[in-house]
């Protein structure tokens, strides 16, 4: 057998982990040890670990802060859903699934690669910006658009639901304006989610290991330099930015295939919810794909945990937050943890070698 | 003549994101960062006016002189404990994320004090305004406030800036930290002073943006925070004259928007305008080309 690097083992720690993690949550749903809110928690939780991976491609990876990944989700989300509202009778689960997934993640793809063409000119904070803008932009037009169809084909109005002109017996509304598509059929579940997790973990993994994903860190790294090496530096990044965008779009499809009523809301698809990724991401350690998968899933637990003290659950996990980012980031603690903390370890380890 | 009314009330809206947009862009030119927490402090400044002037019953201009002198005490505690320990950190985003935890602490702080519920803003101003061409021009009082308080505070930051020895140190600060300290400028004073008068100015668009626009939730701040963001990344951001062009922009096409194309696409619209001048000109209106060197 091959002798694994260290880099391979790594990747190996992190896919055994997602299916340490199913499988214990598995024993516990046959078990019945596991309370009903919690399980609805999975699923969720899975698709955020994907979008945080998907995001981390483009943050840790390509080094180029995006805070318009919630709106890849929501791309991926509605198209997907437009499509299993609109097969829903025709065709049985399995493969609308499978299709609406591969349109979703298509779909959202191609909008990567189009936003990717004028937004990755920019860079810094000035590129942030126009992700946000991006971002809002798609929010903001899916809460305005109505669409239906019927036996004449497809009908658009971004006025509202009579000014489509549907046909009154055939025909269907399919997205509502601001009221969004109900009735996609919730197709995804924990273990299709989990399965995604993996996919997604292998494609990002094998990019970072490849030559093009060496030459993505090297442009992150020093573009100037990664340009007179002879680096396509416009090539790579669109190709990080795309892939993470797809990403972001599968995260999507398993959201709309979770819930009942999508709407292009704030909270979910906002700058907010990019944030919020944002923050999965930075936590988990910007570039660490695995930590992206752990912060992501453990941060979204943490709020729905202090349910309990509802008041007061956005004010602790904000404190945390802060005090989280202040121990691990700030230069002084960093050498107050160097110079205390390792004692131990190292003492520790000592002991522990004798 | 109705034009001319909504460009009118379009300047005004301008002016409150153009206060903001101040604060934003004098924070980024010198500390380097995104500070997300700026749209809550509005959202403070304009809690501890509705405190005062509705519960206490205290004249608004108190209000407004306390929720200056708090907000500004605010933002140089904020400063302190949360950016400042993080400056020198390894990624820049480190900050950005602070600014975000402080951003969510600021509202669920205000969420516990006052509730979810909508509180009413009573307006600041009495001034009912002035009618031109015979009445069929009519310019609300608070319209006329905003856009003279925004043209003031501009004056007095160019003055400010250009004029006197904080400004300069301000100035050298922005353009490189380490040559200004070695220049005997004492840099952390320069940007708590930054911090504090970019909180004040939230403090006073606070005060604008209720009387405006009487509705006051924990969330208020958040949207306007964002918008004044963009505006002052299209002026250029780290430039004031840019900040200010940006929010007028910005507010004129919102309410433009609004009137003529879709209220439900304003946003979209002011968010589309964005990206057009950024691929146009990269760096905002008013924006410096920067060079990058080997």
């Amino acid at each position: 057998m091959k002798k694994l690097t260290k880099q391979q083992k790594s990747n190996l720690i992190t896919l055994a982990m997602v299916v340490c993690f199913y499988l214990i949550c598995e024993i516990f749903i046959r078990t019945g040890l596991m309370s009903s809110h919690l399980k609805g928690l999975l699923v969720p939780l899975t698709y955020y670990a994907i979008a945080a991976v998907g995001l981390n491609l483009c943050v840790g990876i390509l080094g180029e802060l995006s805070l318009g990944h919630a709106g890849f989700m929501c791309i991926g989300a509605f198209s997907s859903s437009i499509f299993s509202v609109m097969t829903r009778d025709a065709l049985p689960t399995v493969p609308r699934f499978i299709l609406a997934f591969i349109i979703g993640v298509a779909m959202t793809a191609l909008l990567g690669f189009l936003i990717g063409i004028p937004v990755l000119r920019l860079n810094g904070d000035y590129l942030a910006i126009v992700t946000l803008a991006f971002g809002e932009i798609i929010k903001n037009i899916l809460n305005a658009v109505y669409m239906g169809v019927d036996d004449k084909g497809l009908h658009l109005s971004l006025k509202d639901a009579a000014s489509m002109g549907l046909d009154a017996s055939t025909g269907k509304k399919i997205i509502n304006g601001a009221m969004g598509i109900t009735g996609t059929p919730s197709d995804s579940n924990f273990t299709i989610a989990i399965i995604i997790l993996l996919v997604s973990l292998i494609i990002v993994q094998n990019l970072v290991q490849s030559r093009d994903g060496r030459a993505i860190m090297s442009i992150r790294d020093n573009r100037i330099a990664a340009e007179s090496t002879g680096i396509n530096v416009t090539k790579y990044k669109m190709l990080a930015f795309t892939i993470s965008a797809a990403i972001a779009g599968a995260a999507g499809v398993l959201f709309s295939h979770n819930i009942s009523t999508l709407t292009a809301q704030g909270i979910y698809f906002g700058y907010n919810a990019s944030i919020m990724l944002l923050v999965y991401v930075v936590l988990g350690g910007i570039g660490n794909i695995r930590g992206s998968v752990i912060a992501a899933m453990i941060l979204y637990v943490l709020p729905e945990l202090l349910r309990g003290m509802d008041k007061y659950r956005m004010l602790i996990y904000s404190i945390v937050l802060i005090v989280m980012m202040l121990f691990n980031w700030s230069p002084k603690a960093i050498e107050f943890r160097q110079n205390h903390l390792s004692k131990f370890s190292k003492r520790f380890r000592k002991e522990a070698a004798r | 003549m109705s034009f001319l009314n909504y460009l009118i009330n379009g300047l005004s809206l301008g002016s409150i994101y153009a206060i903001i947009a101040l604060g934003y862009t004098m924070v980024y030119g010198i500390a380097k960062m995104l500070n997300f927490a700026h749209g809550d402090f509005i959202m403070v400044g304009s809690y501890i006016i509705f405190t005062i002037v509705s519960t206490l019953g205290l004249p608004p201009g108190v209000g407004l002189l306390v929720a200056i002198i708090l907000c500004t005490l605010l933002g140089i505690t904020t400063e302190k404990v949360a950016y400042k320990p993080l400056r020198h950190a390894g990624s820049p985003l480190a900050v950005l994320i602070t600014a975000i935890g402080v951003s969510y602490l600021l509202e669920n702080v205000a969420l516990l004090i006052f509730g979810a519920d909508t509180k009413a803003f009573s307006s600041m101003i009495s001034w009912s305004g002035v009618s031109l061409a015979g009445g069929r021009l009519k310019i609300q009082g608070f319209t006329l406030v905003s856009i003279i308080v925004g043209i003031l505070i501009l004056i007095f930051l160019q003055l400010f800036i250009n004029k006197t020895k904080s400004g300069q140190a301000m100035l050298a600060v922005a353009e490189d930290k380490g040559a200004a300290s070695l220049m005997g400028i004492n840099v952390n004073k320069t940007i708590t002073l930054t911090f504090a008068i970019g909180s004040a100015l939230a403090a006073v668009a606070g005060a604008l943006m209720c009387t405006a626009y009487p509705s006051l939730t924990p969330y208020t701040g958040a949207m306007p925070g964002i918008k004044a963001f963009v505006a002052a990344v299209l002026g250029g951001i780290g430039s004031i004259p840019g900040a200010m062009i940006g929010g007028l922009v910005l507010g004129v096409i919102e309410i433009l928007g609004k009137t003529y194309i879709s209220s439900q696409l304003s946003d979209a619209i002011v968010f589309g305008i964005l990206i057009i001048v950024l691929l146009v000109k990269p760096t905002g209106i008013l924006g410096k080309k920067i060079q990058e060197k080997v």
